[in-house]
């Protein structure tokens, strides 16, 4: 439990959490977008993971006894579902505060998540290893993308997985992504994005070849104003996910 | 199926109220009718943990005194009972429906469907409701999952963001990460969660009743349309009919007023001599009619199934089949939610069931009720008019055919129960 939560902490700050994990987890609060988000790429993680670990993605619980790390788990929208589906999952912040909001979430839950307050860096440098390291509209935030990527890679067992979800740098992403996103549609906050950190899908392989993993699906994902919803499409020109694997 | 956990133990809250122990499961349903009872087998069939609430004992609800109506089954709720596995118990008693002649009050031009022209299924199936009552209880208790409480009564449905609790008379408490109404169409559960109800009357009751007649049914479903309303006749298994009879509500007292064999030649003078002459079996039933249509099928941790969504007027044979659909698409969206990780009661999977339902329920409960206003008008042109409608739709064989494979609910976007898949 981390600092926060003990029991000598006082009330204000335990409720300031609890508050915290409402906003979180309000589906049609401030994440509103991440919620919107969370099918798709949970469908994509659980089929990519069962696929390579040998699982059958119908089974009840497919990621049975994987340990995972998600990096940049926030209040735990992602982490929380993949432990239902029977992963061991660590989820870790850089922000205490969500880590504390997380926590108190899948406390009330009732749901066995383990969170952490650090970066995948001090991770890395503590020669953690996991089967799987996920991080989800993340690296798009990073400010040395190619540090990140290495302490990231290095997390991944040799015959493990990398799952990554960001924004291609194009022009389209500059007017869906930010402006419309931002500025039209009011879904983020002005300021959340900055399209020059946008990372195109060349630039990431690069990287992740760099670090030992080979990317092997790349899938676009795509909004569908109609049925209010996202779904897998073959355009890459705004948000992405990419799938790699580091061999045995 | 992963089993849900809304909530830890909590023992020092337990021992402070000296309350039972809390019941936990992953749905709750308020409700044990027809439609809440097929959810409580859908869920349970996959695994899922399902608790049903009902106010009355299995004993009464299937004694043959307490519901004497029968219901048509279309030929795609037919696939989701299959998909489900409860057709199987339900076969044996169903009478296929092999043509459907609509008829309107003097007029000899009929409407006919015959159900080879659109292939070799029958267009449908009558079955009494208290056999599918037997048939979803017996089910029920083969599966280790559900759990049915009756009679108890919930008198209190706290719902937060991440479970809803239900409070029964007796104080045990149950809590689930999704709540499902299922208490028909003046659903208690609805109106405590404040979700509004347009609904009218139409001053008109139906009577029901079973009768036995001289002349087989040939699997033919009558449908005349009369002036104060319709008058269906339904082949039921061995030379028997089910008769749904809607009139004004003083001519429907009056004529239940009467002794069986008045009663009787009253539906004989209005049906013709197709089936030679009728004896009553069993009891009569009366059943004011009435429209009653939810503003929202969902709120947090909460959705609406069945009468308590929608209940409409039973000219066209449909509502526990918008019920079957509404079990075929809740219980589609919650499995795939589970298999996402997400849990039963995630607000995304429950928008998308009311996006999914709200038009087609809205759609068919427009029609129906547009159906009986045209059909109950003694206005000559009006009836000119849907005679030459009535003529013209059965010289139209596409548009014919698009009218009975949506009757027989085949068509428009359908959950994988409905196309005969697995959920």
């Amino acid at each position: 439990m981390p600092a926060a939560l003990r029991p000598t902490v006082d009330d204000a700050e335990i409720a300031k959490f609890v508050a915290l994990a409402h906003a979180w987890w309000d589906p049609n609060g401030a994440y509103r977008p991440l919620h919107k988000l969370n099918p798709v790429r949970l469908g994509f993680l659980r089929d990519a993971l069962a696929a390579h670990f040998g699982r059958d993605a119908r089974a009840a619980r497919p990621l049975a006894g994987l340990r995972l790390v998600d990096i940049g788990c926030g209040g735990g929208i992602l982490s929380e579902p993949l432990c239902r589906l029977g992963a061991e999952v660590i989820g870790i912040d850089a922000a205490a505060e969500n880590i504390a909001a997380a926590e108190a979430h899948a406390c009330e839950l009732g749901l066995d998540v383990r969170y952490r307050a650090t970066t995948a860096e001090e991770l890395a440098a503590e020669g953690a290893c996991f089967d799987a390291v996920i991080s989800m509209e993340v690296i798009e935030h990073v400010a040395d993308l190619g540090a990140f990527l290495a302490a990231a890679c290095a997390l991944v067992r040799p015959g493990g997985a990398m799952a990554l979800a960001t924004l291609n740098r194009t022009l389209k992403s500059l007017a869906l992504g930010v402006v419309a996103a931002e500025y039209v549609l009011g879904w983020l906050p002005r300021g959340t994005h900055d399209w020059k950190r946008f990372v195109r899908p060349s630039e990431l392989a690069r990287h992740l070849r760099a670090n030992g993993l080979a990317p092997k699906t790349l899938a676009g994902v795509g909004y569908n104003p109609i049925s209010d919803s996202w779904a897998i499409t073959p355009d890459l020109g705004v948000n992405y996910m990419v799938f790699a694997t580091k061999s045995a | 199926m992963t089993l849900y956990r809304p909530e830890q133990d909590r023992p020092d809250a337990a021992k402070q109220w000296k309350a039972p122990a809390p019941l936990k499961s992953d749905v709750v349903i308020v409700g044990g009718g027809m439609a809440g009872l097929t959810l409580a087998a859908a869920l349970g069939g996959v695994g899922l943990g399902v608790v049903v609430v009902d106010t009355q004992a299995e004993e009464v609800k299937t004694a043959a005194p307490y519901d004497g109506r029968t219901s048509a089954i279309a030929h795609g709720s037919m696939r989701v009972l299959k998909g489900i596995g409860l057709w199987q118990r339900l076969a044996g008693e169903a009478e296929p429906i092999l043509d459907i002649r609509v008829s309107d009050g003097g007029s000899r031009l009929f409407l006919h469907y015959d159900h080879r022209d659109i292939g070799n299924d029958p267009l449908g199936y009558i079955v009494e409701n208290t056999a599918i009552r037997r048939a979803l209880h017996a089910h029920l208790a083969g599966l280790p999952s559900v759990r049915v409480l009756a009679p108890a009564r919930v008198t209190a449905l706290d719902r937060s963001r991440n479970f809803a609790r239900a409070t029964l008379e007796d104080g045990r408490t149950i809590s689930a990460a999704l709540a499902v109404a299922a208490d028909g169409r003046s659903s208690p559960t609805r109106r405590a969660a404040g979700i509004a109800v347009t609904q009218w009357r139409y001053g008109q009751t139906s009577l029901v009743c079973t009768v036995a007649h001289e002349t087989p049914h040939r699997g033919v479903a009558h449908e005349r349309f009369l002036p104060a309303g319709p008058l269906a006749v339904l082949p039921m298994r061995g030379q028997r009919s089910s008769i749904v009879w809607s009139e004004h509500d003083d001519v429907a007292a009056a004529a239940f007023a009467l002794d069986d064999r008045a009663f009787t030649a009253e539906i004989e003078r209005r049906f013709g001599p197709w089936l030679g002459s009728m004896i009553l079996v069993g009891g009569r039933w009366r059943y004011p009619l009435a429209l009653a249509h939810a503003e929202r099928y969902v709120a947090d941790r909460l959705a609406l199934l069945g009468d308590a969504a929608h209940a409409i007027h039973p000219i066209a044979g449909q509502g526990f089949n918008l019920g079957l659909r509404d079990v075929a698409v809740l219980a589609e969206v919650v499995v795939d939610a589970i298999r996402l990780g997400l849990d039963p009661g995630d607000a995304q999977a429950l928008a998308r069931y009311e996006r999914w339902r709200s038009f087609d329920s809205m759609a068919l409960v427009a029609a129906t009720d547009a159906l009986n206003r045209l059909f109950s008008a003694g206005f000559p042109p009006l009836r000119l008019a849907r005679t030459l409608g009535l003529a013209m739709v059965d010289r139209l064989p596409p548009l014919k055919r698009f009218f009975m494979r949506d009757a027989m609910g085949v068509v428009g976007d359908l959950p994988r129960l409905a196309r005969g898949e697995a959920l």
